[in-house]
């Protein structure tokens, strides 16, 4: 077997502190995952309607998001804030609402995607049969419109625990950045180690991910 | 339709982002000497993947040559240090929100970076250096003949020193240091320029090539930063790097830290003690 410089993982706190950085970069994804995903319905409800001025916010906020770099949108909110209003926001904090504020936008145009994709005869029949609004989404449209956005929004959130790399720039130390420590710290006693190192985080990105896709596949049967 | 949405939305977008700069606060940012004892920690700004100056070892302590300067620092001031973890592109940005009181992240010394940040007095020289195989050690760049080609990095101080002031020599260029690093091994060029600490560094770990030229064009230095305006800071690091050089301070920093990379032999020339004054 070639030398994958795998020993450097059991070196001191090695492992530990890359399991350390999983756990940060999860934190920091899955939080704002949750909080998009909320933000995110209730956006894309709003938006569904055509000509509303919801519509219109969701497509400006939208085209800001898309327009500007995830890395672009930590600088302002981390280093931005502070020039321009006084805020010292701590990074993770920062990477939290620039992730959410990706993920709701996002999400908002899946959710308005969904929403619209039903057809308008389905909600005139309900409507028909008395249902008041809030019935119409809660009983008709949302359970519908789920099964389309579900594979979509685990490839939305799986792309934000992947986008966390990013978060380095603003002084958070996650998985990425505690490898590139581990390979720089032990560049002469094990110059192969980036090989086990990247191995070994693909692995763990691979092991995060993963239940989430299975969770989605299985729900995905289970409403067939 | 679709066009003009766009273009509204990349106006907002452009003018959110123009009015985060310009009205960019008077306030002051920073943190005073006081304030900062005051508060029991100081927050020093160090890379934490740059082997030998500013890296984390398996224990998750930081250390190497800024590190031991950041440490010190936090004895004599008496608190606490904060290692923050820095970036090349973001140092600047650090110091001018004051998100970090002080930066030893093997900062180079420029006029660019001295319009947005104070620097302290320079603890470390780099310069250039030109590294050849010892069958023919390259001492001079007049050694050169009009055959000999130079390897360079694309985008390196190196390769702009060559183009201005020697611009009859013949430049191989590379875009990664591994790529340059083979080229030399398999005897493509007559020799490699780069930051002396690289060719050094090199030069060390490889047998069979000397460092002939170990400083070439001039003399930058490597110094702590702290924000624009921060003087009861900046004099305090000043006057403790002019005190520190009485224990020879960087000399033992650099046994420490730097020895297994580069060896005693380039310690005098590449540590500063008390900002170079006392030298």
């Amino acid at each position: 077997m070639p030398d994958l410089g795998l020993e450097v993982l059991w070196r001191g706190k090695n492992f530990v502190r890359l399991l350390g950085g999983l756990w940060v970069a999860l934190r920091i994804s899955l939080i704002a995952a949750g909080i998009s995903v909320v933000a995110g319905i209730l956006l894309g409800i709003a938006a569904s309607r055509k000509r509303s001025v919801s519509s219109v916010i969701l497509r400006i906020w939208l085209g800001i998001i898309h327009i500007m770099p995830q890395m672009v949108l930590l600088f302002l909110m981390y280093f931005g804030t502070t020039r321009a209003f006084g805020w010292n926001l701590s990074g993770e904090t920062a990477a939290i609402i620039v992730f959410s504020l990706w993920g709701a936008a996002e999400m908002g145009d899946l959710v308005r995607g969904a929403v619209s994709s039903i057809p308008v005869i389905q909600r005139e029949s309900a409507e028909a049969l008395g249902l008041k609004p809030f019935q119409v989404y809660r009983w008709i449209i949302l359970p519908q419109a789920v099964r389309r956005l579900l594979p979509l929004s685990i490839n939305l959130i799986t792309r934000m625990i992947k986008t966390t790399s990013l978060v380095t720039l603003i002084g958070v130390v996650e998985i990425l950045k505690v490898a590139q420590q581990i390979i720089e710290a032990n560049r002469k006693a094990s110059p192969n180690a980036a090989f086990g190192v990247f191995l070994t985080i693909f692995v763990m990105y691979y092991l995060a991910c993963r239940p989430l896709s299975l969770a989605a596949k299985k729900l995905e049967k289970h409403w067939r | 339709m679709r066009t003009i949405r766009n273009i509204i939305a990349l106006a907002i977008a452009l003018v959110l982002a123009l009015s985060l700069v310009v009205t960019a606060s008077a306030d002051v940012v920073y943190r005073t000497l006081d304030e900062i004892k005051a508060s029991g920690t100081i927050n020093i700004g160090v890379f934490s993947d740059k082997n030998p100056f500013g890296y984390v070892d398996e224990n998750g302590e930081y250390q190497g040559y800024d590190v031991y300067f950041a440490r010190r620092i936090g004895e004599d001031l008496g608190v606490t240090v904060n290692y923050v973890s820095t970036e090349a592109a973001n140092r600047v940005e650090y110091l001018e929100t004051g998100k970090v009181d002080i930066v030893l992240a093997n900062f180079t010394v420029t006029p660019e970076r001295a319009e947005k940040v104070d620097f302290a007095l320079p603890y470390m020289n780099v310069a250039l250096g030109v590294v050849s195989p010892d069958s023919r050690v390259i001492k001079d760049l007049s050694e050169l003949t009009a055959d000999d080609q130079v390897i360079v990095i694309s985008g390196t101080t190196a390769e702009d020193y060559l183009i201005k002031n020697n611009p009859e020599i013949l430049l191989q260029k590379y875009d990664t240091y591994a790529n340059a690093k083979n080229a030399l091994e398999n005897g493509n060029a007559a020799a490699w320029a780069n930051d002396n600490t690289e060719v050094i560094a090199f030069a060390l770990q490889n047998e069979g090539y000397t460092v002939g030229i170990p400083s070439l064009g001039s003399q930058d230095t490597i110094a702590p930063a702290v924000s624009k305006g921060n003087e009861s800071l900046l004099n305090w690091i000043n006057d403790e790097i002019r005190a520190l050089a009485g224990e020879n301070f960087f000399h033992k920093d650099y046994e420490e830290t730097l020895v297994d990379t580069y060896g005693l032999d380039y310690e005098d020339s590449l540590v500063l003690e008390g900002g170079g004054l006392a030298e």
